[in-house]
Parts: structure tokens; sequence; C-alpha cells
């Protein structure tokens, strides 16, 4: 068996303000092997981003360790690439300059010497152009272009380092039910191309299923992993399975368990007595 | 083919009322045709006005000059009062000013926008000395620089470089933070982030407080033009307000106005050049 790409080990994160400290993380254990797929729901509090932020190396843990292929992480690295959920995209570069933004970087410059890497280095924005099937939309800008396909430019963008590790946080939450289909695909897709280990935050369960090998659920106050499932479907999905018993199985149960850790409780009684208070 | 089916009631019938409503939705649409000549008669409306208030005999043209009075006086000064010299040096001393604000203001509302620390330390003293009123350092200005040109230029500069910095430094602060943070997990350095995604993304945020600076820059013509100045349009309506010109007075101010529409719109045609990809 292949070693762990990230080792999360009693990760904790505190917020400190002047009245109160606020535990967004406590005691997070997680190890993720190479090309997993894994998802993250859990009730909002639960520190989901917040710890897929801490991976980006966006923020920083206060307690515990976390290794990438047992270095600790310091500061954001091209060995990790991060989608947002928008505005990340730059709207006065077009497209094709969107996703080859990377390569006027010093970071990846130092590591393009021959001619042969320029070449592979534009054989492959082509590619990911290709692959998020944007090829009219090259010289575009982001502006001229629908929430869906933005998402893909920001996705083919941080596929163009070719990070070993995709950390995506709630990518496809500004996104239409039909639009989100189609980009679900397209992202098992990539996964199974690019070999990507993909870190998937949801708010939404069915997608957390849909998209996940494995799904973490958190839960807030303070921000944990409550449990850890392993989705019993296929490698190869397709949006029928969303219909079969195991698949509803899993949503019903973790969206029970979403609800009884999420602290917010509606009163039927009272609403009840609301109505009727209405109907007079 | 049969007509098509009409149901009864629904017969296209012509409404023109309700047409011409549809521009007084909120936020409605403008054909440009229409934004035109709204604009141009919203320019001559008052022009009308005053032509027929003066026409009409209801004004003492000492204390209101008719259109055509001023209009002759216009082209007296042309011809023999160089109004062209007062409008060049004018215009020189508000540029002038106006460029070294920018010069400094620019590079300082970029620092103060991107590091706190910076922000931290400048702002409450460009607040603190931005409500000292630009008039009231006359004296001042006059005793450190003397009555040259300098002297102008800095009453200028005093009263446009305090806003103007906290302008630039408010417009860097609303870069979106998920277009820094996308640059920090593709690997950028702190420089490169400041060179390519801040500056670039606040240029047309920036262009619009150079093209709102330069306006007030013109307003402090006048009081910059108080301090032992021989020229400049400022400088004539202050001299023909002690000879009771009021031709002349009108006439300064309607060039001085006229000036300020150019370059007004000169910014905007800028804009519309340089970020074309921007959402119209």
């Amino acid at each position: 068996m292949d070693k762990p790409c990230i080792s999360i080990r009693q990760v904790g994160k505190q917020f400190g303000t002047r009245t109160q400290t606020i535990e967004a993380l406590r005691g997070v254990n997680l190890e993720v092997m190479p090309n997993e797929f894994i998802t993250f729901v859990g009730a909002s509090g639960c520190g989901k981003s917040t710890l897929l932020r801490i991976l980006a190396g966006l923020e920083t843990h206060t307690s515990g360790d976390i290794l990438l292929r047992d270095q600790p992480i310091d500061g954001p690295g091209v060995d990790r690439a991060m989608v947002f959920q928008h505005y990340s995209l730059y709207p006065w570069l077009t497209v094709m300059k969107n996703i080859q933004f990377s390569r006027s970087l010093k970071v990846t410059m130092d590591s393009i010497q021959t001619q042969g890497d320029v070449e592979r280095a534009s054989g492959r924005a082509d590619a990911l152009l290709n692959l998020m099937g944007l090829n009219a939309f090259a010289d575009a800008y982001p502006n001229q272009l629908s929430g869906g396909m933005q998402q893909r430019v920001a996705i083919a963008r941080a596929l163009m380092p070719r990070p070993d590790i995709l950390l995506m946080d709630e990518p496809f939450g500004a996104l239409d039910a039909q639009t989100r289909e189609v980009m679900h695909d397209l992202i098992r897709h990539v996964h199974r191309l690019e070999k990507t280990t993909i870190l998937f935050v949801t708010h939404d369960v069915e997608e957390a299923i849909y998209l996940g090998s494995r799904i973490v659920l958190m839960a807030p106050r303070p921000g944990r992993i409550e449990n850890i499932y392993d989705v019993p479907l296929p490698a190869e999905r397709n949006q029928d399975m969303k219909l079969e018993p195991a698949f509803i199985e899993l949503k019903r149960e973790i969206l029970s368990r979403i609800r009884e850790t999420s602290g917010v409780q509606t009163d039927l009684d009272q609403l009840s007595r609301l109505t009727q208070g209405a109907d007079k | 083919m049969n007509a098509p089916l009409q149901l009864p009631g629904t017969q296209a019938v012509d409404k023109p009322v309700r047409r011409r409503a549809r521009i007084w939705r909120i936020r409605g649409e403008l054909s440009s045709r229409t934004v035109v000549i709204l604009g141009a008669i919203g320019l001559c409306a008052p022009f009308l006005a005053w032509w027929l208030y003066t026409a009409l005999g209801f004004a003492d043209p000492i204390f209101m000059p008719g259109p055509g009075a001023v209009l002759e006086r216009i082209w007296h000064w042309w011809n023999n009062e160089g109004l062209l010299d007062d409008i060049g040096i004018s215009v020189y001393r508000v540029m002038a000013a106006f460029v070294i604000s920018a010069v400094i203001a620019l590079p300082m509302g970029l620092y103060m926008g991107t590091y706190r620390p910076v922000q931290a330390t400048l702002e409450p003293l460009i607040d603190f000395i931005r409500y000292m009123p630009a008039v009231a350092f006359i004296p001042l200005v006059m005793l450190w620089v003397g009555i040259d040109e300098s002297s102008k230029i800095l009453i200028i500069f005093i009263g446009t470089f305090f806003q103007m910095v906290l302008m630039v430094t408010e417009d860097v602060r609303r870069v979106p933070m998920a277009q820094i943070e996308a640059a920090q997990t593709m690997g950028a350095t702190r420089g490169e982030i400041i060179k390519l995604v801040i500056l670039p993304s606040a240029r047309p945020a920036l262009l619009d407080t150079l093209r709102i600076t330069v306006g007030w820059a013109w307003t402090y013509l006048v009081v910059a033009e108080l301090v032992a100045a021989n020229s400049g349009l400022g400088y004539a309506i202050l001299r023909a307000q002690r000879y009771m010109h009021t031709d002349k007075i009108f006439a300064g101010i309607l060039l001085i106005g006229l000036i300020g529409l150019l370059t007004d719109q000169a910014f905007r045609w800028i804009g519309r050049r340089a970020f074309h990809w921007q959402k119209r």
C-alpha cells in the first residue's frame, strides 16, 4: 500500500477575540492516500473550509501536525492548488491567459529550463482548454462566460502547474443544479485522468456522495470530525446511481447526523401556533 | 397556414404609454441615443433659461450678464487679453499638482491597501491632515515656498493629495481576496501578487479615482491663484471681481467647467478603451 500523501494529526485551531476563544477545529485526525477523492460535509461552522484553507497554507493551525509527504506545511505551495467558490478569476485576462497565469510566476519559470519544457507547458494549456470544453472561448474574457464556464477556467488554471493535491472549497456552490451535474462528471473525469488527490468541501450531501470515495462528516462547536464514510459505489459513476438504495440510505444517514449536530432547531409547535394566529 | 390563434382579449394593442414608461423602471435601460439627447437637454436647459431671463430684461446686466455678453467677453479675452495663456498656465498648475499627487499617492495607497501596518501607521495622520482646509495653508506656503509657481502647485497638491491617497487605498483594498489567494496557492511571491494581481485588478477603480480627483484639483485652482498670481483663469476671475466684470467671472467659471468636462470625458474614454474586459 502507498504511503499517505497527507497526514493530519490532532490538528486544532483557535481564534481569539477579546471576549472569547472560538475553537474552529479540535483534534482532527485524517490520513489521505494518493489519488483519493475525499469530500467534506457538515453543518455551517464545522470548520471544513478552515481545514481546507490550512491545507492550502492560507491559514495556520494552532496545534497538532500536518505532514505533506512527511514535510510540514509552510505556506502555500505549487504542489497544492485551490479552487474557490467564485471571484477568483482574473477578469482582465483572457481565458487562455488565466489558465496560463502560473507560467508567469517565478516558481514555475524556475522549473522550465529547456525549449521542450516550454512546448510541453503550452501543450498542457491547450489540453486543459480542450478537457474543459473551452476551445471556442480561449480569447474570451471571464465576464463573457457563464458561471459554470468560469469555474471550468478556474479548475483548468489550478491544474496547470500539475498539482499533486487539488483543494476545492464549495466550487459549484453558486451554480444551478443542471450545470452542477455536468461539472460533477467533469471533475470525476479530471480526477481519473490527472491522478490528482482531491479534497472537496461542500454543503450538498448528494454532491459529497456522488463525487467522493470517502466522506468526512464534520460537526461544529468545536469543529471536529464526526464520522468518516466509505462510499459504497463503484469507482465509475453515473447519475442513475443517485437513485440506488445504497446511495439514498447513506444520504439519509448523513443528513440526519448533520441535523443532529447543527444545533439549529425549528420548533414546529411554535410555528403552527404562529400560522393559526395568522388565520384568524 | 392560418393566422396565429388569438385568445380573446390578447390582441396586440398599441400602447405607447406603456413603452415610454419602461425607461422609468428602477435602473432601467436607455439607448445611447436617448442618453446623448437627455444629456444635451440637461446641459442646454439652464443656458436657455439663463438666456431668456436676461434677454427679457429681468436681470441687471451688472449682476447677471446674458450669454451673448459672456461669449463676447470670451472672444475679447481670446483676442486682446491672452485667454490662451491664462488657460495654459492654469492647466499647467492643475496638471503639475495632479501628476505629483498621483505619483506619490499611487504607490503609497498601494502599500497602504496591501500591508495593514502601513495603513495603520499612515491613515490616522492622513485623515487628520485631510480635514485641514487647504486655503488656510496659503500664508504658510507663501512663507516657506515663496510666491512663484511652486506655491500655487503646492496649494492644489495639498487640496488633492490626501483625499487621493485614501481613495487609492480603498481601491486596492477592494481587490477580491479570492483573486489574491488564488495567486498565493499557485506559488506567487508577495511582489508578484502586487504586480500581477493587485495592480491590474485595481486599475479600473484607480483610473476612476484619478478622474474624480482631477476634478478636485480644478476646484482648488482659484484658491491657489489667490497666491500672488498675475495670470491664470482663477486669477482672472478674482481680478474681474475687483472691477465688477461679472461677464468675465461667468466666462472664467464656464471655461473651467468646460475644461473639467473635457478631462472627465477623456478619462472615461481611456477607461472604456483600456478596460474593455469589464462588464458593461
